[in-house]
């Protein structure tokens, strides 16, 4: 019997005007990994933000651990342990490897272990502990995925939001995060909630997964399920 | 060759002032990329409070603890107040604020205090260094609180876990916010170190040039001048610029162009290097891969 780490109920977000999430549920199980699918411009990032208030205005209730955080601001929801790792990977580009890794800690209001933190993070992505003098910016693609994903979980949350980790980046590279991902979530005892264009890669790794479109949710289900769902199969695994 | 020693010398001594005022410049512009052309005017300002102080009855150096303190709380609460609600605004707007605080301050001495010239006390000896004729006490004071506040500023960027975070916010607001750091409180906390350290100049100057409401608007431009030099976005690069401007302010002045055009070398030294290297000797051309 799984409980819920993440209920959302009835989220709505809008950037000024704009309505993109019109009242959706959703829930992460502790422990595993939920895979949040859809096209372009259904409203899958928007609902990584939404649950983090981070640029969006937003409604509705998101509990975590049994705790509202939808009236809670960015800052203190990362304090809650909700690790973001952000579209477009957000980098502090002139800061180096190991200072980006040393913020992500910030949150935590407990310091210790920050050096035993920063070993495990090491430990996933060896590539890392090479770069850690040299300036972030600097770093390719997928070390700067790898970066951030180390820089969420320096935080040590209970719950990590990735935003497309497989964007832009080499089938080979991106076969690796998400070995690692799948590390992770069993070893660290992380759940993920994984936002992911690539439908067939999201739903390998995840054992839920919801399908949006236009800011709803259409379909949800076990990934198995989902794998043989033939609209699923018809529009976002190309089959 | 005594003659050039002694203006070499005082030109590193005017050059910490440039210096610690260029360093506010940075700290300000590093965190919302604005350059704050009130901060001679605020620095000037703290000046007087310290003035008032000491006029008070205050120890010398009692008036400059609460000066620093003061300076840094009311840069920050300008900050809170005036800065924050314009941080989505066009950049002409910023700058119409910050020649408005320019303006503001002015009047304000000029109102409390009065433009008459005051004498303002030095903590150090009046008479000369060991002796020396090279340089008075004061002199090598002052060079010493100026390079004494950059190694402090400097700890604190690079060896505190909020300095770190200053720098995060400064950079990249959005994933600063992600991983839990309040950016507003940084810009805040930027400004205030900001007024602190202009205070700080403010009080090693004033017992050279005398206390009036104009007295740091040459200085100002000459910070300026330092600070591009050095590369806007360096706090290190910033001093040594600083200690630059200082040096060549006054050998130029004496030797070359005289005293009457001394501002004009400020002016020249900008558009040099607006035109020949615009980050700076030490500004950091930032690398990124897309």
């Amino acid at each position: 019997m799984t409980t819920n780490l993440l209920e959302v109920r009835g989220l709505q977000a809008r950037y000024g005007p704009t309505q993109v999430l019109q009242g959706m549920d959703l829930d992460v199980a502790e422990g595993q990994v939920t895979a949040l699918l859809g096209a372009n411009g259904a409203g899958k990032t928007t609902t990584l933000r939404a649950l983090c208030r981070f640029m969006v205005q937003t409604s509705g209730s998101v509990t975590l651990a049994g705790e509202r955080i939808d009236s809670r601001s960015t800052e203190q929801i990362a304090q809650l342990g909700v690790g973001h790792v952000p579209d477009g990977r957000g980098t502090f580009m002139g800061l180096s490897t190991e200072e980006n890794l040393q913020l992500g800690a910030y949150a935590r209001h407990n310091r210790s272990g920050q050096a035993e933190d920063m070993e495990r993070v090491y430990h996933y992505f060896p590539r890392l502990r090479e770069r850690a003098r040299q300036q972030a910016g600097t770093l390719s693609g997928g070390e700067q995925q790898m970066l951030a994903i180390g820089r969420a979980l320096m935080g040590r949350p209970r719950l990590l939001l990735l935003d497309e980790p497989s964007f832009g980046l080499a089938p080979l590279v991106v076969r690796d995060i998400f070995a690692i991902m799948r590390r992770i979530n069993r070893e660290e005892k992380v759940s993920i909630l994984l936002v992911e264009q690539n439908a067939k890669l999201a739903l390998n790794l995840a054992d839920n997964a919801y399908l949006l479109e236009t800011g709803r949710v259409v379909l949800s289900g076990p990934s198995a399920e989902m794998q043989r769902n033939d609209a699923v199969r018809r529009a976002y695994l190309g089959e | 060759m005594n003659e050039f020693l002694h203006q070499l010398l005082a030109g590193l001594a005017t050059g910490g002032i440039y210096a610690s005022v260029a360093l506010a410049l940075v700290m300000i512009y590093q965190a919302t990329h604005h350059i704050n052309f009130a901060q001679g005017e605020m620095a000037m300002f703290s000046t007087f409070v310290a003035w008032a102080l000491i006029d008070a009855g205050l120890p010398y150096w009692a008036a400059f603890a609460a000066t620093v303190v003061l300076s840094f709380v009311v840069a920050a609460g300008i900050e809170f107040v005036v800065i924050r609600p314009m941080h989505k605004a066009p950049v002409l707007s910023v700058v119409v604020v910050f020649i408005g605080l320019l303006v503001i301050f002015h009047s304000l001495a000029g109102f409390f205090f009065g433009y008459t010239i005051k004498p303002f006390p030095s903590p150090f000896p009046a008479d000369a260094w060991y002796g020396s004729s090279l340089m008075s006490a004061h002199e090598v004071g002052a060079i010493a609180v100026a390079l004494g506040m950059v190694a402090l500023l400097f700890l604190f960027l690079r060896a505190t876990p909020l300095g770190l975070a200053m720098r995060a916010a400064a950079q990249n607001p959005g994933s600063s916010r992600l991983v839990g750091i309040r950016v507003g409180r940084m810009l805040m906390l930027g400004w205030g170190l900001a007024g602190a350290i202009g205070a700080v100049a403010g009080m090693m100057v004033a017992p050279v040039v005398f206390l009036d409401p104009n007295m740091m608007t040459g200085v100002l431009l000459y910070a300026f001048a330092g600070a591009l030099i050095g590369g806007i976005d360096n706090p290190i690069g910033a001093v040594l610029g600083g200690f630059i401007v200082g040096v060549l302010e006054n050998l130029i002045g004496t030797y070359v162009v005289g005293t009457e055009l001394k501002l004009s070398v400020a002016l020249v030294l900008i558009i040099g290097v607006l035109i020949v290297k615009p980050s700076g000797l030490l500004g950091k051309t930032i690398v990124t891969r897309v």
